[in-house]
C-alpha cells in the first residue's frame, strides 16, 4: 500500500508541458506564460481542475504549454467551446486564450455572449493589433493607417476597444496589463480568477515580427511611468514620476483631466479614487488614450453578479424538487393515451 | 345566402369504410393545428391506425384571408394499417376561400368539400382572387360541396356566453370539428375534457368551445344535414395490444436522445439556436430539466455546436440540432468533432434548400452534406428517420455510436417526420440494453489517442481526473500521444484510422433487410428516411396485383449496412424515389457501381403513394 505524502506546493515549472514553444524568438506571449504559470502556482491552481480552451493564432497554442487540460479548438470558437465545458461542469477552472483577431474578429461574437452571460471563464486577449498566424494582416484593433500586406496602402477601418467592447456588453470583470509586466500581470490574473462570473483580461502583447513596438508609446521604460496609471481601488489615480500626476473628474463636461499636483492649487485631495464598481468612471478610464493620458491597467471595472452556469443548474436543482424522481417510463406516458386491448 | 337543403337521415345508415382522409384548411388564425390534432386523439382512441400531416405557413401570423396564410392539417386514418397521411381528400373542410383555392386540387372526383360559406365575402373571395363565388357558381362541378354558414351558426351557439363577434368566431373551428365527429361516428368526450383543461383559468370560453363542439355535431345529428354529406363508420384498426400515444418526430427524437443517455449513464448539454423546423426539439428538451438535461440556447449555430463539443469534452454529452442552413454552419466545429474523436450528436431536421429554401416545407436534400459535407477526409457515421415514432429508437442507436466509438454522429430526419404524427405502442424504457460509458481514469500507460483495439476508438477522459492531464485539438496530432504532429506519415495513418474507425461501425449495425417482399425480385425500391410509409403501401399494393417488387429501408446511411452490396446485386433492377435529386442514388452507385435510378420529386410535399405505384408499374409492366 501506498502512503500519500502530503501534495508538494507546485511550482511555476510544474504548469509547463514537455512540448517545446514555438513562438518567434522575443515573442511577448514567452512572458504572458510565464506569468500565467506563476499565478496558477501563486494560487496553487490545482491542474486537474485546470482547462485551457483556445481558438486559432499564435496565442491560441497556448494550452500545448500547459500541464493542465487543454483543448485547442476552431478560428473564434474558444469562448463557446468553454462555455459548454462550463455548461457540463461548473466546477473546473476554465480559461480562454486568443488573440484580437480570434476574440474580436471571427469570434467577436462569441466572445461577446460569453460576457454577457457572465459564464465564470478567465477570458484572456492577447492583443498585439495584428494577425500573426496568417503573416501580418491588419486586426481589428489596429490603429487606422496600418500597413499590411492586405492593407498596402494602410488600413482604414476604426478599430474595436477591447474592454470598451466587454464594457458595453456587459461584463462584470475588465482588467488589463501587459506582457512586458511581470510583477503586475500575475496580480491581474490572480484577481480575474477569484472574481465568479466571466473575467475578460486584455493583456498588449509585442509581436516582434509583424508590429514590433506597437505599444511602445506607453510601454518603453523612459515614459512608462508618464503613460500608465496602474489602478487599485480605493486609492486615488495617481501617475507619472514621483506619482506627481493625477486625474480629476471634471464634472461639468463628465471627462477625466490630466492635473499636476501643485500646479493651480491641486492637491491630492482633488484626485478622484478609483471604484472598480462605477461603470462610468470604468467607462472613462477605458478610453484614455496617450499622448494625452496615459492607459490604464489593472482592474477597471468588478462587480460581482451571479454566474450563467450556476442559475442553470439552479433551475435544473428546483425542477428535480418539484418533479421528485425523474422516471422516464412516466414522460414516456405522458399526455393523452390509450389502451389497445 | 341559403342553407343546403336538409333531409332526414337515420343513424344506422352509415356507411362502413376501410379508411378515409380528411383535411382541415384555414387561415393561420382559424385553429386548423388544433382541430386536427383533437380528430387524430379522437380517431386513435377509437382505434384507427392512423397518418398526420400538419402543413402550415412560414410565416407567424400572415395577413387574415391571404393564400399565403393558409394553415392545413391532414389525417389519414382507418380500420387497417395506416403508412401516410393519404395522397387524395376524401373530405376537405375549408374556412375560407384562400383555404379552398389552395386544396382543392387534393380533393378526390365526387370527394366531399364543405365549406364555411359565411366566410365567402367579397373581401374574402378577392383576398383569395376570385372574381366570384364559387360557392354559387358551377366551378366545384365534380365534387360533392356542402356549404353551411359556420360563422353564424357558430355566433349563434355561443351566444349565451357573452362574448364578442370576434371572440365567438375562434370557436367555429369546434364546430366543425363537432360536424365531422358526427360524420365518422365519433365520441365528443376526450375535445370536452381537452378543452376544459386547456381553458381551465377561462371557464367561459372552455364552455363556448364545447357548446360550438356541440352545436356542430347536433347541426348534423338532427338532420339538418344536406344530402350531400355521408355518414360513415370507420372501424377499429388490428392494432398489437398495448398502451398508446401518438407521437410526433420532434416528441420521438427528444425522448429517443432522453432515453439514450440515461443509458448511457451521461447528462445532456442539448445546445441549439432556433430554426424552423428544428426547434420543436429545443423546447422538448428545455421541459426535461427533471432528467438533469441541460439545454443552451447559444448565440448562433456554430456557437451551439461548439458549446456541446465543450460539454463532450468535459464528460457531458454534447447535442447539436438545426436544420440544413444552420447544419452548414456547424460543420467547421462537426470536423473538430471528428478530429478531436469526441462525441457528439447532431439532429439535421432536413428542409427545402438551399439557402433559406422553403423553410416549412419538407426535403431530403442534406444526404450529401452529412456525408460529404466537410473540408479534409472527414468521415462521420450517419443515420435516419423513417417515421414520426421511429425517432426515439434512432437517437438512442445515434448516441450508442457516438460514446461507443467517440465520433460525431449526424441523425437525419425532416420537416415532415417532425411535424407528423402516428401511433406509438409506447416501450418500457427498461428494455433497452444499457450501455453505459467507462471514463478513462487509470494512468498507466495512457495516452489520449491510444486506441481500443476492436472499435478503434479513444478513451475519454473527463477534466478533473487525477494524472491524465492532456491536450487535444484540431491541428493533426501524433497516432498516440495527440501531440500535435505535422509528420506527413502519421497523418496518413491517422486519416486511414478515422475512416477505419467510421467503416468498422457497419459491423456493429443489423445487416439490411427487406422491408415487403424477397431478395432477388424483378425491382427493388431503395429509400431512407420519411419516404418509408409511401414506399411501403407502394410496394404492398403492387405486390397484391401480382408484380415482383420488394422495399428495402436504409436507416444507416454511413457506413451501410455490410450486406447492402449483396443484397442490392440480387435484384434486376433498382429504383431509388428521394425527395431530392439523387443524393442516396449516388451513394449507392459509388458504393456499389450498381445501375441504380432515380425517382425524384421536390416539391416541399411527400410521396403520394400513387406516383410510387405508377413509377413502379411503368418498370414491371414493359
Amino acid at each position: 500500500m501506498n502512503i500519500q505524502s502530503p501534495p508538494e506546493k507546485l511550482k511555476a515549472r510544474d504548469f509547463a508541458t514537455d512540448q517545446e514553444v514555438r513562438w518567434c524568438p522575443g515573442c511577448g506571449d514567452y512572458a504572458i506564460l510565464k506569468g500565467v504559470q506563476n499565478t496558477l502556482a501563486q494560487l496553487e491552481a490545482d491542474p486537474k481542475n485546470t482547462v485551457f480552451v483556445s481558438g486559432i493564432g499564435c496565442a491560441a497554442r497556448f494550452p500545448y504549454y500547459m500541464e493542465t487540460y487543454g483543448f485547442h479548438t476552431i478560428h473564434g470558437r474558444s469562448p463557446a467551446v468553454a462555455s459548454g465545458v462550463k455548461l457540463a461542469n461548473p466546477e473546473l477552472d476554465v480559461w480562454v486564450v486568443g488573440g484580437d483577431g480570434d476574440m474580436l474578429s471571427i469570434g467577436g461574437n462569441h466572445t461577446m455572449h460569453a460576457i454577457r452571460r457572465n459564464i465564470d471563464l478567465q477570458i484572456l486577449l492577447f492583443n498585439n493589433q495584428i494577425y500573426g498566424l496568417t503573416k501580418g494582416q491588419y486586426s481589428p484593433t489596429s490603429k487606422i493607417g496600418t500597413k499590411s500586406p492586405s492593407t498596402p496602402l494602410g488600413s482604414i477601418d476604426n478599430p474595436v476597444s477591447a474592454a470598451q467592447f466587454a464594457l458595453g456588453v456587459g461584463g462584470t470583470f475588465i482588467a488589463r496589463s501587459s506582457d512586458i509586466l511581470q510583477k503586475h500581470l500575475p496580480e491581474v490574473l490572480k484577481r480575474a480568477y477569484t472574481h465568479k462570473g466571466a473575467s475578460f483580461v486584455e493583456i498588449f502583447q509585442n509581436c516582434i515580427v509583424y508590429n514590433d513596438g506597437a505599444f511602445k508609446h506607453f510601454t518603453e521604460k523612459s515614459i512608462q511611468a508618464e503613460m500608465q496609471i496602474h489602478l487599485g481601488h480605493g486609492q486615488p489615480l495617481l501617475f507619472g514620476e514621483d506619482k506627481s500626476k493625477g486625474l480629476v473628474l471634471n464634472r461639468e463636461e463628465m471627462r477625466l483631466e490630466v492635473v499636476t499636483l501643485g500646479e493651480n492649487g491641486i492637491t491630492e485631495s482633488n484626485i478622484a479614487i478609483h471604484d472598480e464598481t462605477n461603470l462610468s468612471l470604468a467607462t472613462m478610464l477605458a478610453q484614455m488614450d496617450p499622448p494625452d493620458f496615459p492607459v490604464a491597467l489593472g482592474v477597471l471595472y468588478a462587480e460581482p453578479a451571479p454566474t450563467y452556469e450556476s442559475a442553470v443548474h439552479t433551475q435544473i436543482e428546483q425542477a428535480t424538487k418539484d418533479g421528485g424522481t425523474a422516471d422516464l417510463n412516466r414522460l414516456l406516458q405522458r399526455g393523452q393515451t390509450w389502451t389497445v386491448e | 345566402m341559403p342553407e343546403a337543403a336538409a333531409i332526414e337521415r337515420p343513424e344506422e345508415n352509415r356507411q362502413e369504410i376501410e379508411s378515409a382522409v380528411v383535411r382541415f384548411a384555414g387561415d393561420s388564425g382559424d385553429g386548423m393545428q388544433l382541430t386536427g390534432s383533437q380528430f387524430t386523439m379522437t380517431a386513435a382512441i377509437a382505434g384507427n391506425d392512423l397518418a398526420t400531416f400538419p402543413d402550415f405557413p412560414a410565416e407567424i401570423r400572415a395577413p387574415a384571408g391571404t393564400t399565403f396564410g393558409v394553415s392545413a392539417f391532414q389525417i389519414n386514418f382507418g380500420a387497417r394499417k395506416i403508412m401516410t397521411s393519404g395522397d387524395l381528400l376524401d373530405v376537405l373542410v375549408v374556412m375560407n376561400p384562400a383555404a379552398l383555392v389552395t386544396n382543392l386540387a387534393d380533393v378526390k372526383p365526387n370527394g366531399i368539400v364543405i365549406a364555411d360559406s359565411g366566410a365567402f365575402s367579397d373581401r374574402n373571395l378577392a383576398k383569395a382572387g376570385y372574381t366570384e363565388n364559387p360557392l354559387e357558381n358551377d366551378s366545384l362541378e365534380g365534387y360533392r360541396v356542402v356549404k353551411i354558414d359556420m360563422s353564424r351558426l357558430t355566433v349563434e351557439a355561443v351566444k349565451e356566453f357573452g362574448l364578442s363577434n370576434k371572440e365567438a368566431l375562434r370557436s367555429k373551428n369546434m364546430w366543425a370539428l363537432g360536424l365531422i365527429y358526427w360524420m365518422y361516428g365519433r365520441k365528443r368526450q376526450a375535445s370536452v375534457d381537452w378543452l376544459e383543461a386547456k381553458f381551465a383559468k377561462n371557464p367561459d370560453v372552455a364552455k363556448a368551445n364545447i357548446a360550438a363542439l356541440n352545436a356542430g355535431h347536433a347541426f348534423g345529428e338532427t338532420a339538418e344535414m344536406p344530402a350531400e354529406l355521408g355518414t360513415f363508420d370507420v372501424e377499429p384498426a388490428k392494432i398489437e395490444p398495448g398502451l398508446y400515444r401518438t407521437i410526433t418526430g420532434a416528441e420521438s427524437v427528444s425522448l429517443g436522445l432522453l432515453a439514450g443517455s440515461l443509458l448511457a449513464n451521461l447528462k445532456i448539454a442539448f445546445c441549439s439556436y432556433p430554426i424552423t423546423p428544428a426547434s420543436a426539439l429545443l423546447h422538448q428538451l428545455a421541459r426535461m430539466k427533471e432528467f438533469g438535461v441541460v439545454t443552451f440556447q447559444a448565440e448562433d449555430e456554430i456557437a451551439a455546436a461548439a458549446a456541446a463539443i465543450g460539454a463532450s469534452y468535459a464528460g457531458s454529452l454534447g447535442i447539436t440540432s438545426s436544420s440544413g442552413p444552420g447544419i452548414a454552419l456547424k460543420m467547421e466545429a462537426i470536423g473538430l468533432a471528428i478530429a478531436t474523436e469526441l462525441p457528439l450528436v447532431i439532429i439535421n431536421s432536413q428542409r427545402a434548400g438551399p439557402s433559406t429554401g422553403l423553410p416549412t416545407k419538407t426535403e431530403q436534400s442534406d444526404l450529401y452534406q452529412a456525408v460529404y459535407g466537410r473540408n479534409g477526409d472527414a468521415p462521420m457515421p450517419v443515420i435516419s428517420v423513417s417515421t414520426p415514432s421511429d425517432g426515439y429508437e434512432v437517437a438512442i442507436e445515434a448516441i450508442r455510436i457516438a460514446t461507443k466509438y467517440m465520433t460525431p454522429v449526424m441523425v437525419l430526419t425532416d420537416g415532415y417526420i417532425t411535424n407528423a404524427s402516428e401511433p406509438w405502442l409506447i416501450p418500457n424504457a427498461n428494455d433497452t440494453e444499457r450501455f453505459d460509458v467507462n471514463f478513462r481514469t487509470d494512468p498507466e500507460n495512457f495516452q489520449p489517442f491510444m486506441r481500443d483495439a476492436e472499435t478503434l476508438a479513444r478513451p475519454w477522459v473527463k477534466p478533473g481526473t487525477p494524472d491524465l492531464m492532456h491536450r487535444i485539438g484540431g491541428i493533426e496530432r501524433s497516432y498516440d500521444s495527440g501531440h500535435i504532429s505535422y509528420d506527413p506519415d502519421n497523418h496518413q495513418k491517422m486519416t486511414e484510422v478515422r475512416a477505419s474507425k467510421v467503416l468498422g461501425i457497419s459491423d456493429d449495425i443489423p445487416e439490411q433487410e427487406v422491408s415487403v417482399g424477397e431478395a432477388g425480385a424483378k425491382l427493388a425500391v431503395i429509400g431512407w428516411g420519411s419516404t418509408y410509409g409511401p414506399i411501403n403501401r407502394a410496394v404492398s399494393n403492387m405486390r397484391e396485383d401480382g408484380l415482383d417488387v420488394a422495399q428495402i429501408h436504409l436507416r444507416y446511411i454511413w457506413p451501410l449496412p455490410r450486406n447492402l452490396g449483396e443484397l442490392l446485386n440480387s435484384f434486376d433492377n433498382i429504383l431509388v424515389p428521394e425527395m431530392n435529386t439523387g443524393q442516396l442514388r449516388t451513394l449507392l452507385r459509388d458504393q456499389y457501381l450498381l445501375p441504380a435510378e432515380g425517382l425524384n420529386k421536390v416539391n416541399g410535399k411527400p410521396f403520394l403513394i400513387g406516383e410510387l405505384e405508377d413509377a413502379i408499374r411503368a418498370r414491371l409492366e414493359k
